[in-house]
């Protein structure tokens, strides 16, 4: 076997091995993404379907998903816009892409995003026209990192139906309990704003500690003080004129207007 | 282990020579993702298929090897087939791959896999090689599934997410041991499983390797 040893041999050996396992590697990979994608979105609408309470366990996701209709928002007037494909629109890529986004600076960026999209998908549930529901997706900083999740909204656009994050990376049992399901609850029937002002100043939703009282307050997470701050910074970040308020502004004005 | 059968390397890392409970080789993914029993099958599945194939290949190749670069021959085969078997399973079994994470990546770094291309696949057949490997991944995937019974039995009151024990919260009678759901837990069940295997063959009892001075008088501490 000496002459197994040769340098020769020994690069022979490793650029052949390299080349097969790449190969192998590549080809798995390659021939595979289209059911990983399509599992990612699986993944992605069960959760617009469970943060708004249709989730059915055990039924085909793609035919559940149909009673909800993506549309895309220019975040900057609050009015649908045809300028992206809200079925193929990346937004959290576009959010890093000068050309799709605004940087957001000192006291406006509440949520520490630091960039913001310019368009942003909501989902609508039921008549596009008149929602019963409208699902809007969320993002800011917790404790550790980013955390992404979905805000549904009554038709009213006001009242709280669920929030859910389906990617954060807080403590678990501390702060990563903002997946426990009876902290969730908590949320539905909370409003935005009080009764008599809507739309007036800051959406003032908040998660409080020592017991929450009242339409706006939800309980914040015990022993996680940073990340239920940063819940509400995010939930306030988005439903304030920064984020998606002009949009909810016009929704409101529409339902009245009816 | 003179002269390997095809049974022999198939059956003795069951309970003879498991690699979990006599070699105390990958502990750390045992701990990690027996909390309960369908990840515990999947992983158990995953290491199977890994050991087997490694062994396979390096078995293969093994007179072409030079020994300055084996280690790393070998590892590229390693890690070549745990990605292919985590691409697989986020196609195929996309909340399982989500629930078991950056453990099936570890898989690479399992030293079973490594131990038993080094030790068996360099110096036997591929057939043989193979065969140990499925066996020595059985052995792995054996305590994987013990460990994830008691586990996911104490700390959920469930098997394979089939309730079992009606939990308190349920408006039943059993309340889960939390403490079964965490990893240490599972330092528990290995340590009680390897005293049992031990006890029923004493053969498996390790030799000490130095003998512990009796007790200090206090008269000589000081």
């Amino acid at each position: 076997m000496a002459s197994n040893n040769s340098i020769k041999k020994t690069l022979i050996v490793a650029f052949a091995l390299c080349i097969v396992c790449s190969v192998i590697v590549s080809t798995a990979a390659v021939a595979l993404r289209p059911q990983q994608a399509f599992n990612q979105e699986a993944d992605r609408k069960s959760n617009i379907l469970q943060v708004a309470g249709l989730y059915q366990p055990g039924e085909s996701i793609t035919k559940q998903f149909e009673q909800v209709t993506p549309r895309a928002v220019d975040l900057r007037t609050g009015e649908y816009t045809d300028a992206v494909d809200p079925e193929t629109y990346d937004q959290f890529s576009a959010s890093r892409d000068p050309a799709q986004s605004r940087t957001l600076s000192g006291e406006k960026d509440i949520a520490g995003l630091s960039r913001q999209e310019n368009y942003s998908v909501v989902y609508l549930v039921g008549d596009p026209q008149d929602p019963e529901q409208i699902i809007l997706p969320v993002r800011g900083q917790g404790l550790w990192g980013l955390m992404r999740g979905y805000l549904a909204l009554r038709g009213d656009a006001n009242t709280i139906e669920g929030i859910t994050f389906y990617s954060h990376s807080e403590t678990p049992g501390l702060g990563g309990e903002v997946d426990n399901p009876k902290w969730k609850a908590q949320w539905d029937g909370k409003q935005i704003y009080p009764e008599g002002e809507v739309g007036e100043g800051r959406p003032e939703i908040a998660l409080v500690k020592g017991g929450a009282s009242g339409p706006t307050e939800v309980d914040a997470l015990s022993g996680a003080t940073l990340t239920s701050k940063g819940v509400t910074n995010l939930v306030q970040f988005w439903l304030s004129d920064a984020g998606f308020g002009n949009y909810l502004a016009k929704i409101r004005d529409s339902a009245e207007g009816a | 282990m003179s002269a390997a059968t095809p049974k022999g390397v198939l059956i003795t890392p069951i309970f003879k020579n498991n690699p979990i409970a006599l070699q105390i080789l990958g502990i750390c993914s045992a701990l990690a993702v027996t909390s309960s029993m369908s990840v515990s099958l999947v992983m158990a599945l995953a290491v199977i298929a890994v050991t087997a194939f490694s062994n396979l290949f390096v078995s293969l190749i093994r007179n072409h090897i030079p020994s300055s670069i084996r280690i790393i021959v070998q590892m590229t085969i390693i890690a070549s087939l745990v990605i292919v078997v985590d691409q697989v399973l986020k196609a195929y079994a996309y909340e399982m791959s989500k629930q078991l994470s950056v453990f099936v990546g570890l898989i690479i770094t399992n030293c079973i896999v490594m131990g038993r291309a080094e030790a068996f696949a360099m110096q036997n057949g591929p057939v043989l090689s193979f065969l140990d490997g499925v066996g020595n991944g059985l052995g792995y995937g054996v305590i994987l599934m013990i460990v994830g019974f008691f586990r996911e039995l104490l700390g959920a009151g469930s098997l394979f997410g089939v309730t079992i024990l009606t939990p308190v919260q349920d408006g039943g009678w059993y309340v889960p041991n939390g403490l079964m759901l965490l990893p240490p837990s599972a330092f528990f069940v290995i340590g009680l499983l390897i005293w049992v295997l031990r006890s029923v063959q004493p053969e498996q009892v390790e030799e000490n390797e130095f003998k512990m001075k009796e007790n200090t008088q206090p008269k000589e501490a000081v």
